[in-house]
């Protein structure tokens, strides 16, 4: 991925803080950072580094307490708007709609609704979305066509995760931000799931954010970005991204 | 929203149990409500229907006697519009094959034809044929009870003369729509009846020629009541016109007025106290189930889900309990009302009653649930929904855990860590802890209401027929009569003892209030009918002055030592001042109460009675109800054991069976609060319980934590359900207070114990329920999974 592709975040000096009983923590120090269209990013860290504080203020589930972050949407003859949406001074109706239409979210914990199925639990974003995958479609993405009609408690874990990603990216998303998502896999399940994101990015364009602790992972992104202590220690651009299946740890 | 709504079906059917625990509080809720509203439509409908069909008349006159030709003068009164004039008696039945002596009124009709007012509504046969003196309408209630038809025979004293009447039809009179003895509480159909014979053939037997003794009217519109009162008394007191009366002074239509009254509160206070205990426990509820949801919520929110989508899911979720709630409700609330419309049609005989829920009951009771389901839900709801997402996401703070202040209280050998988790738990959520107190509290105090009605109308109606009525049959004579009568009656068969009284008619006056009522003239110390004060003890009778009612000398405002003007209706009309000496504490009825002698002196006469009450020999009864028969000059006869036993009677079937509604009510309130504590702490325990499990601990032992807090809260909740039962009870019982009753304000040991029963009875049903759950917690699904 080359530099010269549009940018999608642009972030100035992020800093965010929380107020937690009489103790103060700082999550985010002030963090700079971009992201171009197209690319995987993985961004790694320690528990505590702030990695997760940052994909969720970059997803609009969070606002920073001071800082810039630009989003500039695609617009439909592919380029971007030169006139982005600042996310950190943004309404709740405004984030609301940026995650409704421009963000796909994969969670850790996969955190599918265990009273819906697996093709429900996809309808949960298509019903809302502007030009959503059909559910079966999404699911085959991610290699579920045969369990549409589970619910959560009738699938593994790398199903269920699958399911999320199916999910996140059902509404075809320009950004699709990953926490953790191979956190609570074992190996083969973890590596068929970096299988499914690899191949969305690269079939589809979608910009992906994977935040993780697994240092191996990084081996497969453009570019890594090392979060320490709320800030960003240092950013390295891969020459060549591993596949994933070529992984190990 | 298709898939959303799909979950919301799911979620539904996963917490049917907690669903429906609030549903029947709601459903409880509607049900008074419909039961309430549904009964008053239909009662007030078939009253005003029967009363404007039937052209019920507006005011009422009794008199000594009047001529007819008063009439046309009487017609010109400003105001007057249909006047009617008719001869009123006390009659003595005898029914062939029935011991027991029958007291009636008997009316007269226009010879052959219908009233122009108080129409008779014809169930059978016909009214008596111009010219015949010996054919009788009689009322439907008292045919009923004996089974009589048109073509039976009865035998009648009127005016001490002895005739035989043939039953020419059977029916009903808008004026008796409530058949009562004067004397009497409850109708006693068996032993009261109301009969109508020819105008010309009553006023023979009664010695009416030419003359009337009573008088109906109508009103023109406009016309001021008052006015046509004062008119009327100005120009009948010369002919023995105790004053005109409104329909207000009839006892049938005051009773109706009363019974539709206590529906009227019924459908205010009741549902309003459980409608209130549905909003607050689906607060309670759904801030729980929105709790456990939080993540899924998060989830939701950060796919794009706008807060409004969100709101409007789980309000649907609410609104659909709510409304299973309702429905629920108008269907018991319709059962409900169709048994008690049975019981009323028995009980106030109009000709045709109507029964359907009205449309506006159900739109009333639809807004009323769901404005308590908007307050019950919109904080929780609202409150769930406004948190940002990534807050939401992130794993909730250990909560924060202290000694409580609980746990001084009780020795720390005797708690346990069982017992310090319990204590633990409640003092983190102090007010959740207080609001399941106060929900179990108000079902507790429903309980109280229950069963304090029961036992107080058990002691009113102890009151008045052990301590204040102890004779056991009252005689009333056709006019006053020389006091030598009731040294006669102390020797016929089976008379134990006698004592004489008078009655007299008066209006008593204070300042701008008056009240018509008699004065009773007993002995200075009477046997047979006590005086009692407020602890109960007989008083005896003053030389001079009266006593009176607690209740008619605080209608009055008048206090003892003031002094009351006395307009005497009978006799000389003289007025009279009188001292109040004595309040008299009594639940039934109201009146003024004097020496005999003085009572005598008053009215200038020689010693004369209106009456005797008797005592007599159980054995012999059948002899001297045969004996009595003889007696012309008795008007009435009032057997005193059989009309307790008529108020027993009754009083078992309509009170008993709201009463169980009641408690029925009750217990699923304390129900409901229960479950849905035990539910929810279940849940938000299901981890802790797990890992004490996985522990080693045994299920008898988890189970301590989770029933321990259904102990201690259900515990705390019993004395302030007492409270709460006594402040309402309180309430209701000034509500309920008129001059007709009064119900007195007992509380017993069992209704205190029968409330804190209730609510320990719904406590073990949750406990085993809860129980049984925690045998089903599978253990490795819970520990894994995340919180």
């Amino acid at each position: 991925m080359d530099d010269t592709a549009e940018v999608v975040f642009h972030a100035r000096g992020l800093k965010r803080f929380y107020q937690m009983g009489e103790v103060t923590i700082q999550a985010l120090r002030g963090i700079d950072l971009e992201l171009r269209a197209g690319e995987l990013v993985v961004m790694l860290g320690a528990s505590g580094s702030g990695k997760s504080t940052l994909l969720n203020i970059l997803g609009g589930l969070d606002s920073p307490s001071e800082g810039t972050l630009t989003y500039f949407p695609r617009r439909s003859d592919g380029a971007h708007e030169r006139l982005g949406l600042d996310l950190a001074t943004a309404s709740q109706r405004e984030l609301t709609n940026f995650r409704r239409h421009h963000v796909g979210f994969v969670f850790q914990f996969y955190n599918l609704i265990s009273s819906l199925t697996a093709r429900e639990n996809v309808a949960v974003v298509t019903d809302i979305s502007r030009h959503p995958l059909p559910p079966e479609e999404a699911l085959a993405l991610v290699g579920l066509e045969h369990r549409l009609d589970h619910f959560p408690s009738q699938l593994s874990g790398g199903e269920q995760q699958r399911v999320a990603i199916a999910r996140a990216v059902a509404k075809q998303p320009e950004v699709l931000l990953c926490d953790e998502p191979t956190g609570a896999l074992d190996f083969q399940t973890g590596i068929r799931v970096l299988e499914v994101l690899e191949r969305i990015n690269r079939e589809t364009g979608t910009t992906v954010a994977i935040i993780t602790h697994n240092e191996v992972i990084g081996d497969m992104a453009d570019r890594i970005i090392r979060l320490r202590d709320g800030r960003v220690e240092h950013w390295q651009a891969n020459a060549q991204r591993r596949l994933p299946q070529e992984l190990r740890w | 929203m298709k898939t959303l709504d799909r979950k919301l079906y799911r979620d539904l059917w996963r917490l049917k149990g907690q669903a429906l625990a609030i549903a029947l509080v709601i459903a409880s809720g509607v049900m008074t409500l419909i039961l309430a509203v549904t009964t008053l439509e239909s009662l007030t409908g078939a009253r005003d229907r029967f009363y404007t069909s039937h052209h019920y008349a507006e005011l009422f006159v009794d008199l000594k006697r009047a001529p007819l030709g008063l009439l046309a003068q009487l017609q010109q009164l400003d105001g007057v519009n249909l006047i009617e004039p008719r001869v009123r008696a006390a009659v003595r039945l005898a029914v062939p094959g029935y011991g027991d002596p029958v007291r009636g009124q008997l009316l007269s009709l226009p010879d052959g034809r219908q009233p122009l007012l108080n129409h008779l509504h014809l169930k059978a046969g016909s009214l008596p044929e111009p010219g015949r003196d010996d054919q009788a309408v009689v009322s439907d209630a008292f045919a009923e009870a004996h089974g009589l038809a048109p073509g039976d025979r009865l035998e009648a004293i009127v005016n001490g003369r002895h005739t035989q009447l043939t039953i020419s039809g059977i029916g009903l009179s808008p004026e008796y729509l409530y058949q009562v003895a004067p004397t009497d509480m409850m109708p006693d159909y068996r032993r009261y009846a109301v009969l109508w014979m020819n105008q010309r053939a009553l006023a023979q037997a009664y010695g009416m020629e030419g003359a009337f003794n009573s008088l109906t009217l109508t009103l023109q519109a406009g016309a001021s009541e008052a006015d046509v009162i004062d008119a009327l008394d100005l120009a009948l007191a010369r002919y023995g016109a105790i004053g005109a009366q409104t329909r207000h002074d009839q006892q049938s239509h005051r009773f109706i007025e009363e019974e539709l009254n206590q529906q009227r509160i019924t459908a205010t206070v009741l549902p309003a106290i459980f409608l209130t205990v549905s909003a607050f426990l689906l607060n309670v509820v759904m801030g729980r189930i929105i709790q456990t949801q939080r993540e899924q919520l998060a989830v939701l929110k950060a796919f794009g889900y706008r807060d409004t989508e969100l709101a409007r899911h789980y309000g649907l979720l609410a609104g659909a309990i709510v409304l299973l709630g309702w429905a629920v409700g108008v269907v018991l609330g319709g059962w409900a009302a169709s048994g008690l419309a049975g019981v009323y049609r028995e009980y106030f005989r109009f000709p045709e009653m109507q029964f359907g829920v009205p449309l506006w009951a159900l739109a009333l009771s639809l807004l009323v649930t769901l404005l308590a389901a908007l307050a019950g839900t919109w904080h929780a709801v609202w409150r769930a929904v406004g948190r940002p997402p990534a807050e939401a996401m992130r794993p909730p703070a250990p909560h924060r855990f202290r000694r409580s202040w609980l746990e001084s209280l009780v020795p720390a050998a005797l708690l346990g860590n069982e017992g310090r988790i319990v204590l633990r738990n409640l003092a983190r959520h102090p007010l959740k802890a207080a609001f399941s107190v106060v929900g179990i509290a108000l079902s507790a105090g429903l309980l109280v209401i229950g069963a304090y009605q029961l036992a107080a109308v058990d002691k009113m109606i102890d009151q008045q027929y052990r301590q204040v009525l102890q004779m056991d049959m009252e005689l009333t004579f056709n006019e006053p009569t020389p006091a030598r009568a009731a040294g006669e009656l102390r020797h016929l068969p089976g008379v134990l003892a006698v004592e004489s009284w008078r009655r007299v008619p008066v209006t008593l006056i204070h300042g701008h209030r008056h009240y018509r009522t008699s004065l009773l003239g007993m002995a200075q110390e009477p046997g047979m009918r006590q005086v009692l004060d407020g602890q109960g003890r007989p008083q005896r009778l003053p030389e001079s002055g009266v006593m009176l009612t607690r209740h008619l000398a605080e209608q009055l405002d008048v206090q003892v030592g003031d002094t009351l003007e006395v307009a005497v209706m009978e006799g000389r009309r003289q007025r009279l001042s009188l001292p109040l000496t004595a309040l008299v504490d009594e639940p039934l009825g109201v009146g003024a109460y004097l020496q005999l002698g003085a009572l005598n002196a008053l009215m200038h006469e020689g010693p004369a009675i209106s009456g005797a009450w008797l005592l007599v020999d159980r054995e012999r009864t059948a002899e001297l109800n045969a004996a009595l028969w003889e007696l012309p000059g008795v008007a009435s006869i009032g057997l005193l054991t059989e009309a307790e036993q008529g108020i027993r009677d009754y009083m078992d079937e309509t009170l008993l069976m709201v009463a169980v509604i009641f408690v029925g009510i009750a217990s699923s309130i304390a129900f409901g609060v229960i479950y849905n504590n035990a539910r929810i702490a279940f849940a938000e325990r299901a981890r802790e319980l797990a890992t004490l499990q996985v522990l080693g601990y045994k299920r008898a032992e988890v189970a301590r934590i989770l029933l321990g807090e259904i102990a201690l809260l259900t515990l705390a909740a019993i004395p302030l359900g007492w409270a709460i039962g006594v402040f309402f009870s309180h309430l209701l019982n000034r509500a309920f207070t008129h001059d007709l009753f009064r119900i007195p304000l007992v509380f017993t040991p069992h209704t205190f114990g029968f409330a804190a029963a209730g609510v320990l009875v719904a406590s073990l049903l949750v406990a085993a329920l809860v129980f049984r759950r925690l045998g089903r917690l599978d253990k490795i699904r819970v520990l894994k999974a995340v919180e």
